[in-house]
């Protein structure tokens, strides 16, 4: 068992903005090679998170480890260099720069490579190679979440955040988004996804957590969840 | 038809009014990289093209004194531009970082104040008056007076404008190089997107704001010398006297937008300098005293119809 390698965790953290407190104790885990969901109603904290991962907001108490280090209170700017990459809900991707500026924009901490990695983005997004010269905020809403995606992948991420990937789009590049999150994860990148599409997003995911009002209410593997009756009727708008 | 038109139109107002232009265009780079960068309303910027332009002039008496002969204008800027970038990064370093995450108005009253701070420096140093630049009448460039007049259309353009105008165009090439095709100008033009995703991303930030401090301090002082170089004089409120027409010209380009601040800037220095034509009659259009009137009603007609600018820039 003690093959299994953590990559991050999150542990009793309270965090919040200013005075208001919206994490009371969250705990978390991301092991090596999985793909973590955080689910959970409106309002839970989903997304506080992620914030509080990357030094966004006010960290009351608790720890943060990357790779067993505490990151707690280190400025966003080296988090990132830390090997944490991030694609937020919105606002994802600079729309005047064009789809490769994007990505280059993507590689400022570890220029070294741009060329090679940006050859590899082409070949996992084949529809960006075509609109390499257009400017990001020509493209779609599920095309700008693949450029976002990849422009956080120019990096050698350690861990890749995604708040709520899928929001907004047609099913149809929902499916996609999903199953790109499979690829991207396939070629060895750990991910903790917030998502608001619940059931398929279990379908996804190695573990998931279900957050509500800022506590950690259960937690298992995506097909124990999906499985869970309690669960069912609570979160994926099951009616039995 | 060139006799009658041309001669007087080219030669006293376009040309006068491209120059103009060119200098405008210039200034108001900066207004607009300030704003779309660091989000806010240099007041100081004027000052800084003024102060570069005292610091030409210092260099141009030093040579005199030293060499015995006086530099051209171009060179003695030189080292007037890195003393004002210092001054620029300086200012930015002590008095706007630290409001960096304040309320917007207040770095703007920051930067109001630093206006009368560096003006009333210059006036210390320099005294209040006004100070000749270069002296002597300009004549018009030879070659270009012949080679035209062998076309019978006679161009009689100053040198001083040939350099004012060949100047900006260099500079507009380099600073469009620089945002299109150099790291750190497409990051200025990322962090204008989104000051937010840029921190994300990984970008260093800060490093792109001091980025901004150095071209838009280059282009300012290029401006002051410009001016100085086209008017042949200097004083202390050159600067604040640009301020409207440079700030006019960057909402009309569009705010954030640098070639709209470009393409802003010739259509005010054009428009300030057309409207003393004599378009109908024989007297001026509008009294040239009323030129800074021009720039204004523009920003306020801007502003009513079309705040986003020519080039769709930011509104707020």
């Amino acid at each position: 068992m003690s093959s299994i390698k953590s990559i991050m965790t999150v542990k009793d953290l309270f965090a919040g903005y200013g005075e208001t407190e919206i994490l009371h104790g969250i705990n978390i885990s991301v092991n090596d090679g999985e793909i973590v969901s955080i689910i959970g109603p409106n309002g839970a904290g989903k997304s506080t998170v992620l914030k509080a991962i990357l030094s966004q907001i006010k960290i009351n108490q608790g720890s943060i480890n990357l790779l067993g280090k505490n990151i707690v209170s280190i400025p966003t700017s080296q988090i990132i260099t830390k090997g944490i990459s991030y694609v937020p809900q919105t606002n994802n991707v600079f729309v005047s720069l064009s789809v490769e500026e994007n990505l280059e924009m993507g590689a400022w901490v570890n220029p070294n490579n741009t060329q090679v990695k940006l050859q590899e983005m082409y070949e996992l997004f084949p529809d960006l190679g075509e609109k390499r010269k257009q400017p990001a905020g020509s493209l779609s809403g599920g095309q700008r979440q693949m450029v976002a995606m990849a422009k956080s992948l120019m990096v050698d991420a350690k861990i890749l955040l995604l708040d709520e990937p899928t929001a907004g789009l047609s099913p149809k590049y929902r499916s996609e988004i999903f199953s790109t999150v499979r690829k991207i994860n396939g070629s060895g990148v750990p991910i903790l996804m917030v998502e608001q599409n619940a059931k398929q997003a279990l379908g996804v995911s190695d573990r998931a957590y279900i957050l509500v009002d800022g506590f950690n209410r259960y937690d298992g593997t995506g097909d124990e969840l999906l499985k869970d009756k309690e669960v069912a009727r609570m979160f994926l708008g099951s009616r039995d | 038809m060139w006799e009658n038109f041309g001669f007087e139109f080219v030669n006293y107002y376009f040309i006068p009014g491209l120059v103009l232009g060119c200098i405008y265009a210039l200034g108001a780079i900066g207004i607009t990289l300030t704003f779309g960068i660091l989000r806010f309303a240099n007041f100081a910027h004027g000052e800084i093209m003024m102060t570069g332009a005292f610091l030409t002039w210092t260099f141009l008496e030093i040579s005199n004194i030293f060499l015995g002969f006086y530099m051209h204008p171009l060179i003695a800027c030189t080292p007037a531009i890195f003393i004002a970038i210092f001054l620029a990064l300086s200012v930015d370093r002590y008095f706007y970082k630290p409001f960096r995450d304040s309320p917007t108005i207040i770095i703007v009253m920051a930067s109001f104040g630093m206006m009368l701070i560096i003006r009333s420096l210059v006036q210390v140093i320099w005294g209040p008056n006004q100070i000749t630049f270069v002296k002597g009448i300009a004549k018009p460039n030879s070659y270009l007076k012949d080679f035209s007049s062998s076309m019978d259309m006679m161009l009689l353009v100053p040198s001083k404008h040939l350099f004012i105008i060949l100047g900006t165009i260099i500079i507009m090439l380099a600073f469009n190089y620089m945002l299109t095709s150099t790291r750190i100008g497409k990051a200025m033009r990322a962090v204008s997107d989104s000051p937010d995703l840029a921190k994300v991303t990984g970008i260093d930030v800060e490093q792109v704001i001091r980025a901004t401090w150095i071209v838009g301090g280059f282009c300012a002082v290029m401006a002051g010398v410009f001016m100085a170089m086209d008017t042949q004089f200097i004083m202390s409120t050159m600067g604040f006297r640009m301020l409207l027409p440079m700030f006019a010209a960057a909402i009309l380009g569009g705010i954030g937008r640098p070639f709209g601040a470009v393409l802003g800037g010739l259509v005010i220095g054009f428009a300030e300098e057309l409207s003393a034509y004599p378009w109908f009659g024989n007297g001026p259009l509008l009294s040239p005293g009323y030129k800074s009137g021009v720039a204004f009603s523009i920003l306020v007609l801007m502003l009513v119809f079309r705040p986003s600018g020519i080039l769709k820039g930011r509104v707020f």
